[in-house]
């Protein structure tokens, strides 16, 4: 079991590598001017190729590459942010907490909300309930988060007064943005969920079930659930990147410091440095999530599990 | 009363759909006494799975509906008692049932064991501890050949046989007085198949079970069924003792059909000869009888009346080139 | 006619009207109906904006008619520079439908091309296109087609090249699972087995069966697409002003929203009804394709 847990850490590496090299490539097509942002409006020009010069931004791109990477593999050093000439990780730090925090409480309405109605709606299947239930997924599914957050904003913040609006200064300021998200969501993980509880009622071991005279409540929680379960868990962790994304725009809407804002104001004035560490940081976390919902998996699935022991 | 364990009278089974029905059995009536085994054999489609699921009340809902007859067990008619009772007292316990792929049939992240001990606890009545359910789950392994030093292994872990031997165990851990076995070696290799016919055979004599067989393979049959009933098109076509359907003179032209197409391994041809035709179209069955289209015997009166059934004792043919002759 | 020649005339009959069963069963759905009714809308809308309302006033600003509510004379109000908001939501259909179905298309045929490619070739070929897709994976697909939006430089085209890159991943996945699914059933066995060349094998075994689910998940793709575009315009990553794309518009609503909410409803209603109707659609493809269902 831990060689397979060592094994797929080092499988990210590569993947890592892969993400730098892919934004890395993006920032450079428009590699901006580092040397004038640092430096200001009111800089002369030769001050600004001096440090642009020094900060090596015109070295070709290989080099550039290259360097990066030696610099933050042996080094562990990312670099300083263009924009506040700190380094990288003190800004990504920070503001990873808001970012994850957002992530996992839309995730977390979206699964109390969305799994048990969708196995509700599996199980009663065609009833008044499944279809409700499957036409309220779907509106919910298609509504864009952005302007769901602005609706709750103009709701609860703006005409009722019971939500603040933006910023993070306490717990309630986090309960908007979980719900922007967590409608959203909550309809695809019904729909998924659903789906896939249908497939498993209708599997040969739940007949067996049956004819063995097993009560239905068990039938649907030991039988079905249970295998069930691991498809929805995987579903569920890979919506999550999906999650990330869309907690950046939620950011934005709630003007809230987190990754998200960090990275898209990053790529507006070019700090590729903020943006290369924000991104390679969510890109470690949701590999490091996968790896873990793997090995759920690997304990609830018997068949997984005898092939990783040993 | 009756000796017989389980009476079938005029059941008609259809699944409905938004467009169609399809009439899936249409009106068959047989009989079992306790310790009797009677083969269910026909083509692909004949209806033998859904007589099966019938019984149990397995139909799916909705699409699966019991037009009319009547199934008697233990003077209850299975049709009208309420879905408790069916549950509780006769599936897994009075009637059990197997099916056809023993790779599918088990909860793949279940023990065998406790797949083994549902059974018995849901069927608890005697208020057995879980000590007791334990032994009883290991007596059964053993009963199908398995060692019960392998009660806590994962259904991948053993072999397509053994799997259906698990099955098995299963559905004898309650010791029903029916079992209802769907093709249950189908999917095994022949020498595999010949080991969980003999153990089945073996378990039967000593806890005098009966057996519904459903089939297509007319070798089992033979080795394994008392009674054969040759089902066509959702009717039984020929029923009777197994030594009449395989010995007797007179038969329905498509059991006479399905005995040709056995290969002979003593003489030589070149072609099989299998029976003309295809089975007809059950949301749209064919006036007369069912079998008329691909008779080689059809006559007029067989495109237009239903046959009735021709009886020579225990031997029933429902064809009119019997019933004329009286 | 023998029986044989009969059976095969009757079996070649049932064919013809696969696609005449597959739209039956779709009419039943009435959830499909509806998206496919809303879509067509939308659509008539897109090709005959001009028709219903001149293009000019799109951008036609007139301050004294700003911020006004619905009214007879401007159906949707105005909006902040007086502009008419019926018709820069119409316009707006344009914007989102064409980026919806060409990011979905063109996904579709670089991702099933890598996909297929993947599945067909094996081995190693495989691995480096699916190692490569997880390099793409691991970042969020908003966050990567920003970034490619950024740099390029934030326009329709842009944005459109954005999205089909970061979506081409997906895709790759699907058609490769697919075909891999399809090539290794019995029925692509048998007519090996039986001698039948490759290309007929393709055209005539693995296609049909692989194109169900294809169908179905590309449809339901462009409501995605159609949200994130509209998202990305939203913060200023994608279709710019003074275009008319929807996300954009309700981002211009934002300092208004307190007085004015209709400024964001309705492009947002039109959003949603987008993005829905794709959903339907696709889910009663789904039903309708998947022949199990009805027993």
């Amino acid at each position: 079991m831990l060689r397979y847990v060592i094994k797929r850490l080092l499988l990210l590496i590569p993947v890592l590598l892969g993400v730098t090299l892919i934004i890395f490539t993006i920032m450079a097509i428009q590699p901006g001017d580092p040397g004038r942002m640092i430096l200001g409006e009111n800089a002369s020009q030769e001050a600004v190729e001096k440090l642009n010069d020094q900060l090596g931004v015109n070295r070709p791109f290989v080099v550039r590459f290259v360097s990066y990477l030696y610099n933050a593999v042996f080094k562990l050093d990312f670099g300083k942010s263009y924009r506040t000439s700190q380094p990288v990780f003190n800004d990504v730090f920070a503001r990873a907490g808001t970012s994850f925090k957002i992530a996992f409480n839309g995730i977390f309405m979206a699964t109390v909300v969305g799994i048990p109605l969708g196995i509700l709606s599996a199980v009663k299947q065609y009833s008044a309930v499944d279809t409700f239930s499957r036409v309220t997924a779907m509106l919910a599914a298609a509504i864009p988060p952005f302007w769901l957050g602005m609706m709750l904003i103009f709701v609860f913040a703006l005409k009722m007064q019971w939500l603040p609006s933006n910023g993070i200064e306490s717990w309630k300021s986090f309960i908007l943005p979980m719900v922007t998200l967590g409608i959203p969501y909550a309809g695809s993980q019904l729909r998924m969920t659903r789906s896939t509880m249908l497939e498993t009622i209708r599997q040969d071991y739940v007949r067996t079930a049956k004819a063995k005279g097993v009560p239905q409540g068990i039938i649907i929680f030991r039988h079905a659930l249970r295998n069930a379960l691991l498809p929805i868990i995987t579903i569920t962790a890979t919506s999550f990147g999906g999650l990330l994304g869309g907690a950046v725009i939620t950011e934005s809407v709630f003007s809230m410091p987190g990754l998200g804002t960090l990275i898209v104001t990053g790529i507006r004035q070019r700090d590729t440095p903020s943006v290369l560490a924000a991104t390679i940081f969510l890109a470690f976390m949701f590999g490091v999530i996968m790896l873990v919902v793997d090995l759920i998996y690997a304990f609830v699935d018997p068949r997984i599990k005898a092939k990783y022991s040993r | 009363m009756s000796d017989k364990l389980l009476e079938v009278k005029d059941l008609c089974v259809s699944y409905r759909s938004n467009d169609e029905v399809v009439h899936a059995v249409n009106g068959i009536s047989f009989d079992l006494r306790a310790g009797e085994s009677i083969g269910l054999v026909g083509e692909t489609g004949a209806g033998k799975t859904t007589t099966a699921l019938s019984i149990l009340r397995l139909l799916p809902e909705k699409i699966g509906v019991v037009d009319r007859g009547v199934v008697m067990m233990n003077s209850k008619n299975l049709m009208e008692i309420p879905e408790v009772e069916m549950r509780d007292v006769y599936r897994g316990e009075q009637i059990s049932m197997i099916f056809q792929d023993p790779m599918t049939s088990l909860n793949p992240v279940l023990r065998v064991g406790e797949q083994i001990a549902e059974a018995l606890i849901y069927h608890n009545k005697e208020k057995k501890s879980r000590h007791e359910i334990e032994k009883r789950v290991e007596e059964t392994l053993e009963l199908v050949g398995i060692p019960k030093s392998r009660k806590n292994d994962y259904p991948h872990q053993f072999s397509g046989g053994m799997k259906q031997r698990v099955v098995i165990a299963i559905a004898l851990a309650c010791e029903p007085d029916l079992l209802i076995a769907d093709e249950p070696t189908t999917a095994l290799d022949v020498t595999i198949q010949a080991q969980v016919l003999a153990m089945m055979g073996e378990l039967r004599e000593k806890l005098g079970t009966s057996l519904i067989m459903i089939t297509h393979d007319l070798g089992i049959v033979a080795q394994v069924c008392d009674k054969v009933a040759v089902m066509y098109a959702g009717e039984l076509v020929e029923q009777g003792p197994v030594e009449a359907i395989f010995e007797s003179d007179k038969h329905h032209p498509y059991t006479q059909g399905l005995f040709g197409s056995i290969p002979n391994l003593n003489v030589e041809t070149e072609r099989l000869s299998p029976i003309e035709g295809l089975i007809p179209d059950p949301t749209d069955l064919p006036k007369g009888c069912y079998f008329s289209p691909r008779c080689p015997h059809c006559r007029d009166i067989c495109r237009k009346e239903h046959p009735g059934e021709y009886v020579d004792g225990q031997h029933r043919i429902a064809c009119h080139l019997f019933t004329g002759e009286k | 006619m023998n029986v044989m020649e009969e059976k095969a005339v009757r079996v070649r009959s049932k064919k013809k009207s696969k696609s005449a069963e597959i739209w039956k069963r779709i009419k039943r759905n009435v959830g499909a109906m509806i998206g496919l009714v809303i879509i067509i809308v939308f659509a008539l809308s897109a090709i005959f904006a001009n028709q219903i309302r001149p293009e000019e006033l799109v951008t036609k600003q007139d301050v004294t008619v700003r911020l006004q509510g619905p009214s007879a004379a401007h159906l949707f109000g105005t909006d902040a520079y007086g502009r008419d908001l019926l018709t820069r939501v119409l316009y707006g259909s344009r914007i989102s439908l064409t980026i919806g179905i060409f990011t979905a298309g063109f996904s579709l045929m670089f991702g099933g091309l890598l996909g297929a490619a993947a599945a067909y070739y094996g081995g190693q070929a495989d691995n480096i296109i699916m190692r490569i897709m997880d390099m793409f994976t691991a970042i969020p697909g908003t966050l990567l087609a920003l970034a490619i939006v950024a740099a390029l430089g934030a326009n329709m085209t842009n944005l459109l090249i954005a999205i089909t890159i970061s979506s081409i991943p997906g895709f790759v996945r699907l058609i490769r699972s697919t075909v891999l699914t399809v090539v290794e059933s019995d029925y692509v066995e048998a007519a090996r087995a039986c001698g039948t060349r490759d290309g007929r094998i393709i055209l005539k075994h693995i296609l049909p069966n692989a194109i169900g689910p294809i169908i179905v998940q590309t449809t339901e793709s462009i409501s995605g697409m159609i949200l994130q575009a509209s998202g990305l315009s939203y913060i200023g990553m994608g279709v710019q002003p003074p275009r008319p794309e929807w996300g954009a518009m309700i981002s211009e609503s934002r300092e208004f929203m307190r007085q004015y909410p209709y400024l964001m409803i309705f492009p947002g209603a039109c959003i949603i009804l987008a993005a829905l109707s794709f959903n339907l659609v696709g889910d009663g493809l789904r039903d309708a394709l998947d022949p199990r269902l009805r027993d």
